[in-house]
């Protein structure tokens, strides 16, 4: 008895105190866009960790081991689905011990769920079409409209898992809308003037953004999806950019400027870097500024070319 | 009497500790799901409850609404199936998929479709998927080696379909996935790993059941494909039985010690006391066990460590208390900046196992290591090195060594060019063999995880 008294004053005191260490939802995100949305919709209840940073190519992230750590900590697991993370995630889900964020139980969501997703494929897909993704293109997050539904799913999701903060929850919510309405307005006012414009991106990574802000894609640096520019396809590019009179091309900060700066030589179309995730440099801190950036390095390429 | 019975299990146990580890992973498995457990038995208990004063009747009638029922689901499903093959425009094999489709027995369907929210994207990907949906995915790697040069004591064919490894995984139930790994030569089959992985268990373990690469070291819990040379190193070829390196075929439970914001993960396998070349266990107490653990750190965003340490013994055969016991130490380096379009990176890794053997003339203490480095040049070509070294296990004195250069290059993340120029000595023909080994490895099915 005297033995076990200790080891129970122990317990009892780890008891004691687990219940501040629990306070805060712990919430993980496959992009740090999620993440984002999640810190706005949870505010002080939740903590938010992304496993791939916003400056890297989300399709080739490692399975470090040290994210099996974050994962077997989390309350919830977000992810982009539809087959983006099927490189690294799977293996670290199954070693994360964590059967809270495993598929099909409510820490795990899925956040294209309900989204407007494009380019779901109507045909055989095989891949000599290059990496092409099954489900339809996963960086549906580039429309703001996907980024409200992603919102309130998280919102419902968080207060199930913490019925507790449900009205903080829902207030949260309610607030990001109304900030996302009227920056959309925002958005959509600035972009107006280039309605019908017609781009070039280097991966197919803009389907959302170009159908929210009525930009045309023309064409990609990438001959086929993660297949890397070949020189008969960049003289394609070039060809097509004088003959569509395209202004720009768009290319995501982790892939190498050595061919679109070529093109761009060739043809006066001007290279843009957007960045398709919340921390694509420092100061995109959040869902809102992600736009922001965006459209202001959009508009100032634009400038006097229209 | 109950004691009686509690000294029996006592002794089994004793007996078999794999027959223990894996009661232990049983009861585990079966600790968190009372609930899960129970749910089943109340549904076919109100039947016989009923007081119904003509069975035969009731039956029947019950029997007619569930035809009823499933004539209208059928219809139903075939309704929707139309549409969609219509839809899509895509008329491939409808009656199969409709018999299939039909004939699972309803039950699933009449609960609350599971997670329905997360199959819903994939619904629209296409009808004919629909069938497969618990198919195991299944993947094909093939590994075909061309080798030029000379070299008599390992002689590799000029032109060799080495492995046509196929993987078939899937979750098997709410608490489980298994993944099986079918190694395919030219002329035979070998499961060189087929096990379960209880991925719900408390107290942050994970338990695999089966036969599985064993974790000794780095290297030998790798498949030959994700290795980044052609060929295994010296010391698994000299000191872990062969180029197949240790598998063994019994249990492995891993917990995680997290350590602050650090990784680690200690292991302990029990096995079947026989491994090719390795180990040769005559009784079934015979057996091999293995503890291995790990350690992993982050320095920054684009460098970590990964540190290893590992423990093996085993029943070697030479006499019936022979053992080999066999001491590993493993680490990796890893450079690789995640921003900014550089494909850059760099890879350092080493090892060192030690073998002590017990056999007639006493015990054979032999070393072995390699060192290796991979640099990532450009999207998708590698150039690495490596040196290496090791003992004979059963003659010390025997000291191989070899050097070799790496050329990779991956056309696209489903296929792989390989060339590696290769010296190796023998020092039981002291003889020194300059090889050219050319590597091209493909894959097709599903997708799996990139390794790391």
């Amino acid at each position: 008895m005297k033995r076990i008294l200790p080891i129970f004053l122990v317990l009892a005191g780890l008891a004691s105190f687990s219940p501040a260490a629990e306070a805060k939802l712990r919430v993980v995100s496959s992009l740090q866009d999620f993440g984002s949305i999640a810190q706005s919709i949870g505010g002080d209840r939740v903590e938010t960790f992304a496993l791939a940073k916003g400056y890297q190519d989300p399709h080739f992230v490692d399975a470090k081991p040290s994210f099996v750590l974050q994962l077997s900590r989390a309350d919830l697991l977000i992810v982009a689905g539809l087959e983006l993370e099927i490189g690294y995630l799977p293996p670290l889900i199954d070693q994360s011990r964590n059967d809270k964020i495993h598929s099909g139980n409510p820490g795990y969501l899925d956040a294209s769920v309900g989204c407007d997703i494009l380019q779901r494929p109507t045909t055989q897909v095989t891949r000599a079409m290059g990496d092409v993704h099954p489900y339809g293109n996963p960086h549906y997050w580039t429309d703001p409209e996907n980024g409200r539904v992603v919102a309130r799913s998280i919102a419902a999701r968080l207060s199930q898992l913490d019925p507790a903060g449900s009205a903080a929850y829902q207030k949260n919510l309610a607030a990001f809308e109304a900030q996302l309405t009227q920056k959309e307005a925002e958005w959509r006012g600035r972009m107006a003037a280039f309605a019908g414009t017609k781009i070039v991106t280097f991966h197919d990574s803009w389907p959302n953004f170009a159908k929210a802000f009525k930009l045309v894609i023309v064409g990609h640096v990438e001959p086929k999806p993660g297949i890397p520019p070949t020189p008969s396809h960049t003289l394609e590019i070039i060809n097509l950019i004088q003959a569509q009179k395209v202004p720009v091309i768009l290319v995501e900060p982790y892939f190498d400027r050595k061919t679109p700066d070529y093109i761009a030589s060739k043809t006066g179309a001007e290279v843009v870097t957007f960045y398709p995730s919340v921390g694509g440099t420092p100061a995109i801190g959040n869902y809102f500024m992600l736009f922001d950036t965006n459209i202001n390095a959009f508009v100032a390429a634009m400038k006097g070319k229209k | 009497m109950d004691h009686d019975c509690w000294t029996r299990t006592a002794r089994i146990a004793a007996l078999s500790p794999i027959a223990l580890a894996l009661a232990l992973t049983l009861g585990l498995w079966l600790l968190p799901t009372p609930l899960a457990a129970q749910a089943p038995a109340p549904a076919p208990a109100p039947q016989p409850a009923a007081s119904a004063p003509d069975p035969v009747a009731d039956l029947r009638a019950q029997l007619d609404a569930l035809k009823a029922d499933y004539e209208r689901r059928i219809a139903d499903l075939e309704k929707r199936l139309n549409e969609l093959t219509t839809a899509q425009g895509q008329p491939s094999a409808p009656p199969a998929v409709a018999a299939e489709a039909a004939t699972p027995p309803p039950a699933p369907a009449a609960e609350a479709p599971p997670a329905p929210a997360v199959a819903a994207p994939s619904t629209e990907g296409g009808a004919s998927q629909t069938a497969n949906y618990f198919n195991p995915s299944i993947s094909v790697i093939g590994n075909f080696l061309a080798v030029g040069g000379q070299n008599r004591v390992e002689n590799l064919p000029a032109a060799d379909l080495r492995e046509s490894e196929v993987g078939i995984q899937a979750i098997v139930d709410p608490y489980a996935r298994a993944d099986f790994f079918l190694s395919f030569g030219e002329h035979d089959v070998a499961v060189e790993e087929g096990f379960v992985t209880f991925t719900s268990l408390p107290e942050s373990l994970l338990a695999k059941v089966g036969r599985m690469r064993v974790s000794f070291g780095k290297v030998n819990s790798l498949h030959l494909h994700v290795l980044p040379w052609p060929d295994e190193p010296l010391p698994v070829v000299n000191l872990l039985g062969g180029e197949e390196g240790w598998i063994g075929t019994g249990v492995s439970v891993a917990r995680l010690f997290p350590v602050g914001d650090t990784f680690t993960e200690g292991t302990l396998q029990i096995f079947r006391g026989d491994a090719e070349g390795l180990f040769n266990g005559q009784r079934r107490a015979d057996l091999a066990y293995n503890g291995h653990y790990r350690v992993f750190k982050d320095l920054t965003d684009a460098t970590n460590i990964d540190l290893g340490l590992s423990y093996g013994v085993g029943p070697n055969g030479t006499t019936s208390t022979a053992r080999t016991r066999l001491e590993g130490l493993d680490a990796i380096y890893r450079w690789k900046p995640l921003q900014t379009g550089s494909y850059r990176s760099f890879t350092f890794r080493g090892e060192v196992y030690r073998s002590l053997r017990d056999q007639p003339g006493g015990v054979e203490t032999a070393v072995g290591w390699y060192l290796s480095g991979d640099y990532q040049l450009a999207k998708r070509w590698f150039v690495g090195g490596r040196l290496e070294a090791s003992d004979r296990a059963d003659n010390a004195s025997r000291r191989d060594t070899g050097e070799a250069a790496i050329l990779t290059f991956w056309p696209s993340e489903f296929s792989q060019l390989r060339a590696e120029l290769r010296r190796r000595h023998y020092s039981l023909t002291d003889e020194t063999a300059k090889e050219i080994l050319l590597q091209l490895q493909f894959a097709i099915g599903a997708h799996g995880a990139h390794p790391f």
